[in-house]
């Protein structure tokens, strides 16, 4: 239901208006009320019984921490409405908006700015569980990948825009320009220090509408988490020197600044470690306690952040390290439903602080006694931060650029340095200077708030079109013709596919030896071994397909209203009659709910449930589109070319997204190919080995009816479970886990096999984290597809599908599916119908 | 041996090691040369909608196995254009000039060797490149329109000057180099 915007707005707004207000007045009257109360209480001059008396001091605190959390998510709310504004004005921009407009009202109350950003609630109480979920869903290949370059900005960046930001503020304020003020050089680079920090609030919340490619996204993203390590270093070395005074600053104290850093990156660094790995022994043994399982992520993850604190290390960098590490087991240990709530409750926090730090960034500017304008410092470092950051980035991708294996292009660059957003842990750095030393704090504050709303504001809005328009300009060419638009794609693909057979030599061995190490020593420590089995088998594949195929059968059900379209034969190309041998549900054991080192996106079936109702149906229209085709223009066959053509793996989009928990749509394709590409190999493969024996168990009937016309009739082999057969490697597609976990395809060639040609040994898993009924929503055709090859079998025998039962709450689809069928069970033609031309 | 890569192949001595390791990495079992099956191990293969046809480029006609030499022989393709390279009138043109690259994404899809991609060629090769929701009309549309746009002797198939033409905006330097090799 859709409220009337404009109707909304007035309603919306003045219930903040009213809440704010409420919130406002109740803070001066407590001292009168508890005076009174006092009062009344002590005097014993009770003249008779209240029935009711007014107790605000009692839940003066909670309640106004509850009612600030309801104001500034009911402001996301607000704006949430208009999906116009929110696709050109990034969220953030428009919360800080919101805050100037609380800001406003509560100044108005009161005469006085009672609720600011104060830096405990903000380190303590907002920004842990922000940097928890980056941590948490962070692509640990992608990120473990690019490590060397995202430290490299993270550190070198860092210390960087630090230092220069700080000394050529020195140098102007030397000139004169700033007239007269109390700064010196150390509190100049203390400045420098505060503002250097790339934030990864802003930049995530900027970059969730820009898309832009993974490794790029991996850099910026990586580079705002790690650079924590150095501000904090720099930043506490700065104060201490401060402190300190200039004259006791030798080469001692300096030697002493660049090993702090060292410590306390590291530090903190292994003390996330440390958590992650007592975390996963904990979710190792809390088989009987599933119902509070998801808690202990928290509340171990935000230990990891205090001990980190406590010991003067890098906190951030501590929780981020947990998060990272830990996911992977954390994700194989707990129970399904566990992981869900974990995963839910994370985004449903880390949005949430979110939101409350955008909005009190926007409400502690209302506050005229921090605001001290000296237009020439907030000018000089608006533009110092900017430009510094562009030379940085450009300087530091030089220079990477030579040991990269794929260099990182200018228009990459640019995006880089111009996402290089500020934020609030330069604010609540800024405001936790210590005011007798630093004589100008109020200024330091005011240019840190003009400089934090100026990248997140304008460069968040501006990031999209600056995108978009330098796409344009690269690829601004004359009409392409067809064949120039295929052989571009083909050669990316073969560019591609060049550099992964030559391999990143140094990285791959590396990534071999650690695959090796922890799938030998930490995997036993740190896994369940019920998970451990799951993790090496790829019955959870297989098993998920099954669920996909059992879903798209119901829903289609649903949709027209009964089984009959089982049975049509014109529209539907969906073919169910797939024999799954009893065999089957005799080898695969209790598959449960530990389908789980799929990854951080594997979404169990309640939630497809609650999806859209996927359009399985792929009928009538393929039909029409023939024969609009027929009449084809050059623009339609331009078009379905550029529509359909498969991305190269470097245009997949990135995976994290604050927002949603969505799946990655191209992880579809991804599995489209994959699937192909098996496919391919098993027949050439059969085709040159004729006689060999095969594996009985499972023979479903393939169905002609793939639409891009892959006329297949032979039956197809596939996968048999038992130990002595060759797996078919479909399944090994769908087979992912987030960290990287590999998975074993035991391929032992037994029945007469010698040679399998292109049997992959499937040592790495590939970054196939969907299960694959996921994005399947959008295309059609790819059930059809996946049910041609696979084993699942068709409801109308339902009562196979009860072996699969994943857990005792998503009993729905499958009580659907044991709706007694009415036809009976046939076999499927081998020589199936096609497509009506 | 390593002299005879150099002058063929204009590789560098720490070219030659870095792929003599990836090449011993990719060798399971130690055998000295490669087979289809190793090639499979690099699982980013499978995914790729091509992989297949360019891991059968590795292997010369009728082979089942790849030697180091060619192995180098197919990656020397993607070197980046050498471009201050003196022109010297009777050398054979160079393993990664533009010709030859050309010709080896030619020959990616001229399965046959018969010079020419025909129609059906090239609809193999757009099955595997187009997501699964094309169907085939679609794609014997497309197949039909490229030809018509390439062919222009009307012999219905594209031969290697007519790829050659059609291409002849395309960067191909940049699109078929990398810098692995640099």
């Amino acid at each position: 239901m859709k409220l009337p915007w404009g109707a909304a707005t007035p309603l919306l707004l003045a219930a903040l208006a009213g809440t704010t207000w409420a919130s406002s007045a109740h803070n001066t009257d407590p001292q009168s009320n508890t005076n009174a109360t006092n009062g009344t209480e002590g005097n014993s001059g009770l003249t008779s019984l209240p029935i009711v008396t007014w107790k605000w001091h009692h839940v003066e605190q909670p309640y106004l921490m509850a009612l600030w959390v309801l104001v500034c998510w009911l402001c996301k709310l607000v704006f949430e409405l208009n999906h116009k504004l929110t696709a050109t004005i990034p969220e953030s921009a428009l919360l800080i908006f919101i805050g100037f407009v609380l800001g406003g009202m509560i100044w108005g109350a009161d005469k006085a700015q009672t609720f600011t950003l104060t830096p405990v609630t903000f380190f303590y109480y907002l920004l842990p569980q922000i940097i928890l979920d980056a941590g948490y869903f962070m692509p640990n290949k992608l990120f473990f990948g690019n490590m060397g370059a995202i430290l490299t900005y993270a550190i070198l960046g860092t210390v960087w825009n630090a230092v220069t930001v700080g000394l050529s503020l020195w140098g102007v304020y030397l000139g004169g320009i700033m007239g007269d003020l109390k700064i010196n050089l150390l509190e100049f680079m203390l400045f420098g220090s505060l503002l250097s920090a790339v934030d990864p609030v802003a930049v995530l919340a900027v970059f969730e509408e820009v898309h832009v490619n993974e490794v790029l996204f991996i850099l910026v993203f990586g580079e705002s988490l790690l650079n924590d390590g150095v501000t904090v270093v720099l930043y506490n070395v700065c104060d201490a020197f401060v402190t300190l005074g200039a004259d006791r600053i030798n080469a001692v104290e300096i030697i002493k600044g660049i090993v702090s850093f060292l410590v306390v990156a590291f530090g903190g660094a292994l003390v996330g470690v440390v958590f992650a790995v007592l975390l996963s022994l904990l979710t190792r043994c809390t088989k009987n306690i599933q119902i509070i399982e998801p808690g202990f992520i928290f509340v171990v993850s935000y230990l990891s952040y205090l001990t980190a604190e406590m010991l003067s290390l890098s906190s951030i960098l501590a929780i981020t390290f947990c998060g990272v590490c830990c996911q992977k087991y954390v994700n194989a240990n707990m129970a399904e439903s566990s992981v869900t709530t974990v995963r839910y409750a994370m985004k449903v926090f880390a949005n949430g602080s979110e939101t409350i730090i955008f909005v009190f960034l926007g409400i502690s500017a209302i506050d005229p006694e921090i605001w001290v304008w000296n237009t020439a410092f907030i000018l000089l470092t608006l533009v110092f931060v900017l430009v510094y950051r562009i030379i940085g980035v450009f300087a530091l991708t030089w220079i990477l650029n030579r040991f990269r294996l794929i260099p990182l292009e200018i228009i990459d660059q640019v995006v880089l340095s111009y996402g290089g957003l500020r934020g609030a842990v330069a604010y609540a750095l800024a405001f936790m200077l210590d005011g007798n030393k630093v004589r100008e704090k109020n200024l330091m504050i005011s240019t840190t708030l003009i400089v934090v709303y100026f990248t997140v504001v304008l460069q968040g809005v501006t990031m999209k079109p600056l995108v978009n328009w330098l796409k344009v300009k690269r690829t601004s060419k004359t009409e392409v013709s067809l064949i120039e638009k295929l052989q571009n794609r083909a050669f990316d693909h073969i560019l591609i596919a060049i550099e992964d057979i030559s391999g990143q030599i140094g990285h791959n061995y590396m990534r071999e030896k650690w695959n090796k190490f922890e799938e030998k020593w930490l995997r036993p420590i740190l896994m369940k071994s019920s998970a451990r089995k799951k993790q090496d088998q790829l019955f959870n594949v297989f098993h998920q397909l099954n669920l996909k195929d059992a879903m798209s059968y119901v829903t289609e059900g649903e949709r027209c209203g009964s089984l009959a379209f089982v049975r049509s034969e014109n529209n539907v190309n969906l073919d169910f009659k797939k024999k799954l041998a009893s065999d089957i549900s005799d080898i695969m054991p209790d598959i449960n709910s530990d389908s789980s080192d799929t990854g951080p996106y594997t979404i169990p079936m309640t939630c497809i449930m609650q999806d859209n109702v996927p359009t399985v149906c792929l009928d009538v229209e393929e039909d029409m589109r023939g024969k609009s085709m027929r009449d084809t223009e050059n623009i339609n066959t331009h078009h379905v070319l550029q529509m359909h053509l498969y991305k190269a793996r470097k245009q997949h989009r990135h995976r994290y997204s604050r927002k949603e928990m969505g799946l990655n749509k191209d992880e579809n394709e991804v599995q489209e190919i994959f699937q192909r590409t098996m496919r391919n190999r098993l027949e050439s493969f059969k085709s040159t080995k004729m006689g060999v024996t095969q594996s009985k168990k499972i023979k479903p009937a393939k169905k002609d009816q793939i639409p891009n016309g892959k006329h297949k009739t032979h039956s197809f082999e596939d996968a048999d479970f038992s130990d002595d057969n060759v797996f078919s490697s479909d399944f090994a597609g769908g087979v992912a886990s987030g960290g990287g976990g590999p998975t074993r395809l035991s391929i032992r060639s037994g029945g007469g096999i010698e040679n399998p040609a292109f049997m992959p040994d499937v040592d790495h898993a590939s970054p196939l984290h969907t299960p694959p009924w996921s994005a399947v929503v959008d295309d059609g055709v790819a059930p059809s597809q996946r049910a041609q090859v696979q084993l699942p079998w068709s409801p109308s025998n339902a009562s196979r599908l009860t072996p699969l039962r994943i857990s005792t709450r998503s009993n729905d689809s499958f009580i659907l599916a044991d709706r007694p069928t009415a036809q009976g069970e046939q076999p499927p033609p081998s020589q199936p119908k096609s497509t009506p031309k | 041996q390593t002299y005879l890569f150099q002058y063929t192949f204009a590789v560098t001595p720490a070219h030659i090691k870095r792929l003599y390791k990836r090449f011993q990495a990719l060798d399971k079992g130690n055998k000295g040369y490669l087979s289809p099956q190793d090639f499979g191990s690099v699982k980013e293969l499978a995914t790729n909608p091509i992989g297949d046809r360019i891991i059968g480029a590795f292997f010369s006609q009728g082979q089942e196995t790849v030697d180091f030499h060619s192995f180098v022989r197919i990656l020397a393709h993607f070197r980046p254009l050498d471009k201050n390279r003196a022109k010297r009138p009777d050398s054979p043109e160079p393993i990664n000039s533009r010709i030859s690259k050309l010709r080896f994404a030619f020959q990616l899809y001229d399965q046959d060797n018969d010079g020419k991609i025909s129609r059906d060629e090239l609809l193999q090769v757009l099955r595997t490149m187009l997501e699964m929701q094309v169907t085939e009309e679609q794609l014997e549309s497309i197949a039909d329109r490229t030809i018509q746009e390439a062919d222009l002797d009307g012999d219905n198939a594209i031969s290697f000057d007519e790829f050659r033409k059609s291409l002849e905006k395309v960067n191909i330097e940049h699109k078929m180099s990398s810098r692995f090799l640099h």
